[in-house]
């Protein structure tokens, strides 16, 4: 016969509407847990996607993301010549404003080459891109459809294929075209008078023929990090194996959301544990005159204690599973990327538990200081 | 009488407060009380009647004085036992004015509880509280939660409850001041019976005078101080 069962029973409503709250309360908590997990991949996500092992950059920086980094077109002819290559490709960066059925969006234009390191991967519509011009593959986030036209610098687009989940780390969706309809886009953008003056220079189209990085695929066996070492040799160029790239694009955004959500995390732990505590504590007040009776008769203080523990444990739990499975349910519809981690959950439910033991704290301590005999009185 | 007291007290004295507040509510009470006797407790308001009932219930600790329950000094000048509630638990049956039903458990469920808590399996527990409410007349109404019940029926599972771990000893404070005197002349007679087959000895404190008749012996308080009994039934 369990008592904290029974009593709950009993007052129902009060206790599933207690629970309906809390769960919102913890499915938010996880939602930031998630929203956070989302911030991290998406900044990865598109180093992740170009399957490099190690990315040459310009001499001195970190870039191309973090820092800006521009190379001779024909870097990656030297690199690819490296032992212990099996792929290299070079590709441009470029922050585009496009207008698109009257309103304006913010794009990151990848410009890579077809059929190597860079170009766009794990498609979920459409096709790759097979020809050297006027096709793009864009994310979804952009919200364009398979076929439709997009207007980048002077030349119109066709979207041929569609990827998910492929944004810059501010969150604009990506882009992809050629690299050299790339390049022809970061001459177009670029101010008049520059563009006049390299115009006049006979030979300057061969200074717009720059990269921002090359992307190696090295030969199984081949250590990424001694590879880095020897491109190193070159002054003119860096390299940042797979691992350091993803170190410096995440941890910008680890160390300004993990703080924001950390405390909002928190905050909305420190409400659950007021509201567990005030429901438990006010059940409790309810309760005296039942305590009382079962302290007369000769229950021991631990059925008293484990009745208001219960009964908060169970309001954390029942909160907790409800607020988990909302989470998971409504996962498709928030706005922006949620990454539900199976740890993270598990951490969540630890302080749950943590909180559902503290809330209780008031609760068991009022109960233990009812004396059997006012049960007695009237 | 030739079994030993069930309840043996000895220079009892319990005051409230100090000073110029002080209330002695006992006064050198001493008393026996034998299995199988139903004995009633009577006296203006305030003259420590529920005092008693609380020391003899071990939930209330006197100043002075010593005490036996079913042979064993439990009192003397202090508290000899650390588990007065185990003593309780398994000596003591509490019958109360305010029925004091748990409200969230149903009536069998009320009167199996103090089996559980004493460890009884509750399969057992819940044959014996069905067997129980039987006894005392109310089986038909083992289903029904304390809100559902009338005075009598409710009154009628608290002594179910108060004798399901077979006390030797069961302590009511006026337990039939919610009754009409009927419900209250079956309330009492249930008393006797379970005193007479139990050999429980049975304390009732009462204002009731229709029902002075069905006790074996009543005992007078005025003032905390215990006067002679009244009255010997035959
Ligand atoms: N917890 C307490 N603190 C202070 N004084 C108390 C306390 N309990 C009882 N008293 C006092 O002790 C005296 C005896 O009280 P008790 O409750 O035993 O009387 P009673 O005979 O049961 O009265 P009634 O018939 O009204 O129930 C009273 O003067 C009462 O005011
Ligand atoms: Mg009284």
């Amino acid at each position: 016969m369990n008592l904290a069962l029974k009593d709950i029973r009993h007052s129902l409503g009060r206790f599933l509407l207690t629970c309906v709250g809390l769960s919102l309360l913890l499915g938010i908590v996880l939602a930031m847990v998630g929203i956070y997990r989302g911030l991290v991949l998406e900044s990865l996500g598109l180093a992740r996607a170009a399957g490099a092992h190690v990315w040459v950059v310009e001499g001195g920086t970190r870039g191309p993301f973090a820092e800006s980094s521009r190379l001779p077109g024909d870097t990656r002819d030297i690199v690819a010549a490296q032992w212990g290559v099996a792929a290299a490709g070079a590709v441009a960066y470029q922050n585009v404003e496009a207008t698109h059925r009257g309103a304006t969006k913010r794009l990151l234009v990848v410009g890579a080459e077809i059929g190597r390191p860079g170009e766009a991967t794990g498609l979920v519509a459409g096709r790759p891109i097979i020809r050297s011009r006027y096709e793009a593959v864009a994310d979804r986030r952009a919200g364009l459809d398979l076929g439709e036209r997009i207007e980048l610098g002077r030349d119109t687009f066709t979207i041929v294929g569609l990827t998910e989940n492929m944004v810059a780390s501010g969150g604009d969706p990506v882009v992809f075209i050629t690299l050299r309809d790339a390049q022809k886009l970061q001459f177009d953008l670029t101010p008049s008078a520059a563009r006049r003056e390299a115009a006049r220079t006979p030979g300057a189209i061969v200074s717009t023929n720059t990269v921002n990085a090359v992307l190696v695929r090295l030969l199984p066996d081949v250590d990424g990090a001694q590879f880095a070492q020897t491109i190193e040799r070159w002054k003119q160029l860096s390299a940042l194996t797979q691992e350091q790239q993803e170190n410096v694009l995440a941890r910008p955004v680890i160390e300004r959301a993990r703080r924001q959500i950390g405390l909002f995390t928190s905050l909305l732990l420190l409400v659950s544990t007021v509201i567990i505590g005030l429901i438990i504590y006010t059940m409790t007040l309810d309760k005296k005159k039942s305590i009382a009776t079962l302290k007369l008769i000769g229950a021991p203080d631990r059925t008293i204690v484990g009745l208001i523990v219960q009964q908060a444990l169970g309001l954390g739990l029942i909160s907790f599973a409800v607020g988990a499975v909302l989470i998971n349910s409504a996962q498709g519809y928030f706005p922006r990327r949620l990454v539900l981690e199976p740890a993270d959950a598990g951490t969540l439910f630890a302080a749950v538990l943590v909180v559902c033991l503290l809330a209780s704290s008031l609760g068991v301590r009022t109960a233990l200081k009812i004396d059997p005999a006012s049960a007695l009185a009237g | 009488m030739n079994e030993p007291a069930v309840v043996q007290i000895r220079n009892i004295n319990k005051y409230f407060g100090e000073g110029a507040t002080r209330v002695d509510a006992l006064r050198d009470v001493s008393l026996d009380i034998f299995p199988g006797t139903v004995i009633g407790l009577r006296g203006p308001s305030g003259s420590g009647k529920s005092t008693l009932l609380n020391v003899i219930g071990c939930i209330l600790e006197p100043n002075s004085g010593n005490m036996r329950l079913n042979g064993e000094l439990v009192y003397d000048g202090r508290w000899l036992r650390s588990d007065l509630r185990k003593l309780r638990l398994e000596k003591i049956g509490f019958i109360f004015q305010a029925h004091n039903l748990l409200p969230f458990l149903n009536a069998w469920e009320n009167v199996a509880i103090a089996q559980v808590l004493a460890g009884v399996a509750p399969a057992q527990a819940s044959r014996r509280a069905l067997e129980l409410l039987d006894y005392l007349g109310v089986g038909r109404r083992k289903d029904a939660m304390p809100g559902q019940l009338s005075g009598g029926e409710a009154q009628r599972i608290a002594i179910a409850r108060a004798l399901s771990n077979d006390p030797r000893i069961i302590l009511a404070d006026e337990p039939t001041a919610a009754l009409d005197s009927q419900r209250a002349g079956i309330v009492m007679d249930l008393l006797r019976k379970v005193a007479a087959e139990r050999r429980t000895a049975v304390i009732v404190v009462t204002h009731d005078e229709k029902i002075f008749d069905r006790f074996d012996h009543i005992y007078s308080l005025r003032d905390g101080a215990l006067e002679l009994p009244d009255r010997m039934a035959a």
